[in-house]
């Protein structure tokens, strides 16, 4: 029908206009930054008294990126501080969902753990530190383990969060068709909560990545946070500043995927 | 034992409404003595000392007023909600919790926002290890029967309020219970669309042999649907009448022997009124909408 068609034309090509001004918002947002860096930097060349710190602007920097690349800096780097952050998301991941999960169908356990939970939540991860290092043999299981601390949290809280907002007729209608415990958490409440489980990643991410980054300037030989300390220690700040930016980029993605992910597995509507 | 049924994947084909079925043993002996329930320890019982027995393969209605207990009664013999004193026996076995072999259907649809409308039906086949193949045909069998069949693909939330009480039905209906427990299964429904389930539903539960217990509003779906109507009344809740509908089948609404059947049950309400007063007052001009 002429009209239909109509419609619908307008209707994509109303879809492709706000597609093109995301990407042209995006980019002129990245450009702005740039362009104030730049700045920066050129301010920090020209004047006589900084002179020595103009590795830390726009252009040095990108040219860090083949030089680090070349010497195989960058790369180690990632997968250290990639491993570390994924085995602590993964701990995290692994006790604050099931914790999270016990949280939102027993009250009688949210009340006993809620003091503690709250309590321990506040203690700033890094502060487990010197406990940790003490534990743990190796420098690489105390930074996993600070990682996990820091974000089992909101794993954990939006687990059960989730949970207390599930329907309790869905329980019962799939009691009532003979659902076994097992298929009524395979199949009922981890795809009702799946949402809020990867919200609670999402948040987690977050934490994670911040925690990573001074924890490895503690001790260990490895990772960004150590890249970082070893440039400034060398005075390579065109270094500095490519690793810095380098972790920018590296949450950013993340955080894309985790969104991509949360879009996958949502079922609600207007979620996002 | 009873005999093993719906939680079984069959060896042959599935039997949802094909017309040539042998008729299967299927059903349940249903005896309730001394029913009681309560909400809350301290709070009134919604029943005290109910008494309910059915045959197999009896189509049961029970009519009676908004909050007298019959969504409370559902519940309870669907093993949902444990009864505080009294038992409920099939075939002499106290049920002690729910089974795919006696479903019920709720009076909302509950359905699972995160599945398409045909896993929505298959979720009890699934939960009973059916192997796939044989899921979908019975799942399209109950899809083509609720006229639904274009829809097994989409998204539940993009249903209807009357789409996704068919959902329901047909995620109950297709797991050929011994027991069929229907909560006001047509509320939502238009008057065309009722009409043909109301017969297909009692077609399949006759043909299949198993018992059908329908909470309703309507005294035309009492009249069209069961073998026999029970009027209950609140506070606590009883059956406080019982109405033989002997009627042959197929029912036709315009069917002279139906009329005259409903205008009896009307009569019943009536005597039901005197037992109970203004509540069966209420039930009856309720039935009196139900025929408008
Ligand atoms: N979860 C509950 N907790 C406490 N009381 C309840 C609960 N559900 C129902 N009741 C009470 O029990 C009584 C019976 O409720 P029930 O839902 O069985 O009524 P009903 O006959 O199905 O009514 P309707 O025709 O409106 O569906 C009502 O008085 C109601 O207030
Ligand atoms: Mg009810």
């Amino acid at each position: 029908m002429p009209v239909n068609a109509a419609l619908t034309g307008s209707l994509t090509s109303r879809a492709a206009q706000a597609a093109t001004r995301g990407v042209v918002n995006f980019s002129l947002g990245l450009a702005i930054l740039a362009a104030i860096w730049w700045l920066g930097g050129y301010l920090i060349a020209a004047n006589p008294k900084t002179q020595s710190f103009a590795g830390f602007g726009l252009l040095p920097t990108l040219q860090a990126f083949p030089e680090l690349w070349s010497l195989g800096k960058l790369q180690k780097a990632i997968v250290a501080s990639g491993y570390r952050l994924g085995g602590g998301l993964l701990i995290a991941a692994a006790i604050g969902v099931p914790i999270g999960i016990v949280m939102g169908r027993s009250k009688r356990f949210r009340e006993l753990s809620n003091s503690s939970f709250q309590f321990l939540r506040m203690i700033s991860p890094l502060s487990w530190m010197p406990i940790a290092v003490f534990v743990f043999p190796a420098w690489d299981q105390s930074i996993i383990f600070l990682i996990a601390v820091a974000s089992v949290w909101p794993i954990m809280f939006q687990t059960a969060a989730g949970l207390a907002k599930v329907d309790p007729a869905w329980f019962k209608v799939a009691r009532n068709l003979g659902a076994k415990p097992v298929q009524m958490l395979t199949q009922i409440i981890m795809p009702a909560i799946s949402f809020d489980i990867f919200t609670g990643i999402r948040l987690a991410l977050g934490i994670a990545w911040v925690v990573l980054v001074p924890a490895e300037m503690l001790g260990v030989t490895s990772g960004l946070g150590y890249a970082i300390k070893d440039a400034r220690e060398t005075l390579s700040y065109h270094h500095l500043t490519a690793m810095v930016l380098t972790i920018g980029i590296i949450g950013y993605l993340l955080d894309t995927c985790c969104v991509f992910l949360l879009r996958r597995f949502s079922w609600h509507r207007g979620d996002i | 034992m009873l005999a093993r049924a719906a939680a079984t994947p069959p060896a042959v084909g599935s039997s949802l409404p094909r017309e040539n079925h042998t008729v299967s043993i299927r059903g349940v002996n249903i005896n309730i003595q001394g029913l009681g329930y309560r909400y809350s320890t301290r709070g009134k019982p919604t029943f005290s000392n109910l008494r309910l027995e059915s045959q197999r393969g009896e189509a049961l209605a029970i009519i009676g007023r908004s909050g007298c207990g019959k969504s409370t009664l559902l519940h309870i013999i669907a093993g949902l909600n444990r009864p505080t004193e009294g038992s409920i026996q099939f075939d002499g076995k106290t049920v002690d919790g729910p089974s795919s072999r006696w479903v019920m259907m709720f009076q909302a649809p509950h359905l699972f926002p995160w599945m398409k409308v045909s896993q929505n039906v298959g979720i009890g086949l699934r939960f009973a290890g059916w192997p796939e193949k044989e899921k979908a045909e019975r799942v399209a069998e109950a899809l083509r029967l609720v006229e639904l069949s274009d829809y097994a693909e989409t998204n539940v939330q993009d249903l209807s309020g009357g789409q996704q009480q068919r959902v329901a039905l047909a995620r109950s209906l297709v797991m050929e219970p011994e027991l069929l427990l229907l909560d006001e299964p047509f509320s939502a429904l238009d008057a065309f669309t009722r009409a043909s389930l109301q017969r297909d539903v009692r077609s399949i539960a006759k043909r299949l042999g198993f018992n059908l217990i329908i909470v309703t509003h309507d005294i035309d779906e009492a009249v069209l649907m069961a073998d026999r109507a029970l009027i209950m009344a609140g506070a606590p809740g009883k059956i406080v009448h019982e109405f033989q509908v002997d009627l042959a089948d197929p029912r036709q609404r315009q069917d002279p022997a139906v009329q005259s059947m409903r205008a009896r049950l009307m009569d019943a309400f009536h005597a039901a009124a005197q037992i109970s007063g203004s509540a069966a007052q209420e039930m009856e001009e309720e039935a009196i909408s139900g025929i408008a």
